[in-house]
């Protein structure tokens, strides 16, 4: 992280183009203005940075490795780089933006962070950081996943945050937000609202990128110590795209990078069951910015499906809208199946276990790899799959082993363990 | 119409005005327009119809409740023009609230065109502020319709002034920092708030959030232009066994709360 604000946008509005801004409630507005100012202020005031720096290094495990994944590029038939975001303390590269926005709350002399989560992994870092730095911390969560994610919920509770489960709407992640954002409306004077990804409304993308560009600016480094070279091109998955806007950030003027983000296709895009925003939603305002929107022909908000709880959103973050606009980088969709035969290639070839949502770039870099052989792909192993076994025990039937050593689909009652 | 008339109507009787909300479509488009109909004649002088949307962050749990009965019903877009004319020609100024994707997806000036068609006086815009408005004030400048914009105890007086200044009919003042709901007593931040606003406009004020009974609408119709209640009006409705006992309790409720305004 160089401590400077990027020239990438966005403009003082916080648009991106003809993206993000701020479609928010008055009663929010002197508050987003005072988070834009104090943020603006931490990142240019050296001893911020170097806390958040040393933090990141003592307590988080950065800089993650760059990990030159031979085994897999010999699958793939082009060199496949894994930065290993998974290996950071929470197990994702969300650590970076928690710490980044507690610290930014204790510098602002609020004691109280509130959060929202989907399947608990925003959830679980925020409340991490909230009780490695002292805060008091609430986090919202829709009812259908608290109890989809009982194991994320029991982690929360042991970190001392209150979790509260949200019955209104979907009941999902979209409708914690809205849950938090009532909260913030009325507890705004001693309370920081800590978003989960880089989107919302301004300044809530911009410094959510800047909190885990570090992701980009090391992996760019390393590729250039590792490979004398950069990358042909860089790959994340994308949900409200936290994870990859911060791996793209460091390549956007490297004209010789291909941007390559990919969706959750969920049963493919063609079913209307998926979470792919940018490949198959439209322009509109959703939690505070203009971005892409899945939404039925009225502005209803649709309900979004990807078998990654972390990527189910309808929504996207709006820099990415605006990358996509201006074809500076391309987000395609990635299904299910492809992302869970990706989870188990990287499995099987390599012996690491990606989250369901990183799976989805691993199966985006294996495609690009097909289209460009021989090429150097970096991707952004932006979690590790600890968290998804359920979700894997149940979709590969595992479990079990019969006497030959064959595996053997797991019981329902397995299952339904397994999944909690 | 502008609401204005109806401001100065109740300014020229020594009170503040009443202004009820209810969203379109609750129960259903029909059932709507009914209640609205019995809330004008039994004594609110302008009307707010709501565009229910599956994320209100403004909302507390008593209208996002009769928002999502309105959007498991079926509600349409077209729907609101459809309440909005039915009640405008009752002769009350009747304006939409709505949050802005329904209107920026509608189309802004083809929803100001049809809104000015069907009669409506303008819009009240909750996650909507000037600052990101360009295209909205345009339409409705060229439409001759009313631009509500709300404010809220955080506001600096800068943003009162910035704000004031892009409002027309009348300016929103969020009585709390918080959702919509009845509340229990009033709140001690709207005086403060009403205060600060007339310092930068010479606009009406309403004050909204909270108010539930002609009490309450006594004590805010001290310092305020307008007195604007929503939940409280959903909350019989909601409650009741059957239309009739529905509309028979929003009709009393009606009468409480125009009653205070006239004792503030």
């Amino acid at each position: 992280m160089n401590g400077q604000l990027t020239d990438n946008g966005p403009d003082a509005q916080g648009r991106f183009g003809d993206f993000g801004g701020r479609f928010m409630p008055e009663a929010l507005m002197a508050a987003l203005d005072e988070l834009t100012a104090a943020w603006q202020e931490a990142m240019a005031d050296e001893t911020f940075v170097a806390e958040f720096q040393r933090m990141l290094r003592e307590y988080a495990g950065v800089p993650s490795l760059l990990y030159d994944a031979t085994k897999l590029s010999e699958v793939a038939g082009a060199r496949i780089l894994l930065k290993r975001e998974d290996l950071n303390h929470t197990g994702a590269h969300k650590i970076r933006n928690v710490l980044g926005q507690a610290l930014l709350t204790k510098r602002m002399g609020k004691t109280r962070m509130i959060a929202e989560t989907g399947a608990g992994q925003h959830g679980v870092a925020a409340a991490t950081a909230a009780a490695y730095l002292g805060l008091e911390c609430t986090v919202y969560m829709g009812e259908v996943d608290t109890q989809r994610q009982a194991l994320n919920v029991a982690r929360m509770q042991l970190l001392g945050t209150e979790v509260i489960p949200v019955t209104s709407g979907s009941r999902t992640l979209k409708d914690a937000i809205n849950e938090a954002i009532r909260d913030w409306v009325a507890s705004v004077d001693r309370t920081a609202y800590c978003f989960g990804t880089a989107a919302g409304p301004h300044p809530f993308p911009a410094m959510v990128r800047d909190f885990c560009r570090g992701i980009g600016d090391e992996a760019r480094e390393q590729c250039l110590e590792l490979t004398g070279a950069l990358p042909d091109a860089v790959v994340a998955c994308v949900g409200g795209g936290s994870n990859a806007i911060g791996l793209f950030t460091a390549f956007l003027e490297d004209e010789s990078v291909d941007i390559f983000g990919f969706e959750p296709g969920g049963d493919g895009v063609e079913t209307g069951r998926h979470a792919a925003t940018i490949w198959a939603g439209e322009v509109g305002v959703l939690h505070g910015a203009r971005t892409y929107v899945l939404q039925d022909e009225d502005g209803q908000t649709l309900e979004s499906h990807s078998i990654s709880a972390g990527l189910d959103y309808p929504g996207v973050g709006p820099q990415h809208a605006h990358l996509a606009d201006i074809g500076r980088a391309h987000y395609r969709p990635v299904t299910d199946a492809e992302a869970m035969d990706a989870m188990a290639l990287l499995a099987r070839t390599e012996g690491i276990i990606p989250a369901i949502e990183s799976a989805h770039a691993v199966a985006g870099a294996m495609e690009l790899a097909e289209e460009r052989p021989g090429s150097t792909i970096l991707v952004n192993l932006s979690g590790r799959g600890d968290k998804d076994m359920g979700t894997a025990i149940e979709w590969f039937g595992l479990g079990q082993a019969s006497e030959d050593g064959t595996p053997e689909p797991a019981t329902e009652k397995q299952i339904a363990e397994g999944a909690k | 119409m502008s609401t204005s008339v109806a401001f100065e109507k109740a300014r020229g009787e020594g009170r503040a005005a009443l202004v009820g909300y209810l969203p379109a479509g609750f129960p259903d488009v029909q059932g709507g327009i009914d209640a609205l109909t019995v809330m004008v004649e039994s004594g609110c002088d302008v009307i707010e119809v709501g565009l229910p949307y599956s994320d209100p962050v403004m909302d507390g749990p008593t209208i996002q409740a009769a928002a999502q009965r309105a959007l498991e019903n079926g509600f349409r877009t077209a729907d609101v023009l459809r309440t909005v004319e039915a009640v405008a020609a009752t002769g009350a100024p009747t304006v939409v609230m709505t949050y802005w994707n329904p209107v920026s997806r509608y189309g802004t000036e083809r929803f100001a065109t049809d809104l000015a068609n069907a009669g409506g006086a303008g819009l009240i815009t909750p996650d909507l502020t000037p600052d990101s408005a360009e295209e909205w004030i345009a339409a409705a400048d060229s439409h001759d319709l009313d631009k509500v914009f709300l404010v809220a105890p955080s506001s600096t007086d800068a943003r009162l002034r910035y704000t004031a200044e892009a409002c027309r009919g009348f300016i929103y003042a969020t009585a709390v920092m918080g959702v919509t709901g009845a509340r229990a007593s009033t709140s001690d931040l709207a005086g403060p708030l009403v205060a600060r606003t007339r310092a930068v406009t010479d606009l009406p004020v309403g004050v909204g959030l909270g108010v539930s009974n002609g009490d309450q609408a006594a004590e805010v119709a001290r310092y305020a232009d307008a007195v604007i209640v929503g939940s409280a009006f959903v909350r019989p409705l909601l409650d009741a066994p059957d239309t009739a006992t529905g509309l028979k309790a929003l009709a009393a409720l009606t009468e409480d709360l125009a009653a205070g305004v006239r004792r503030g």
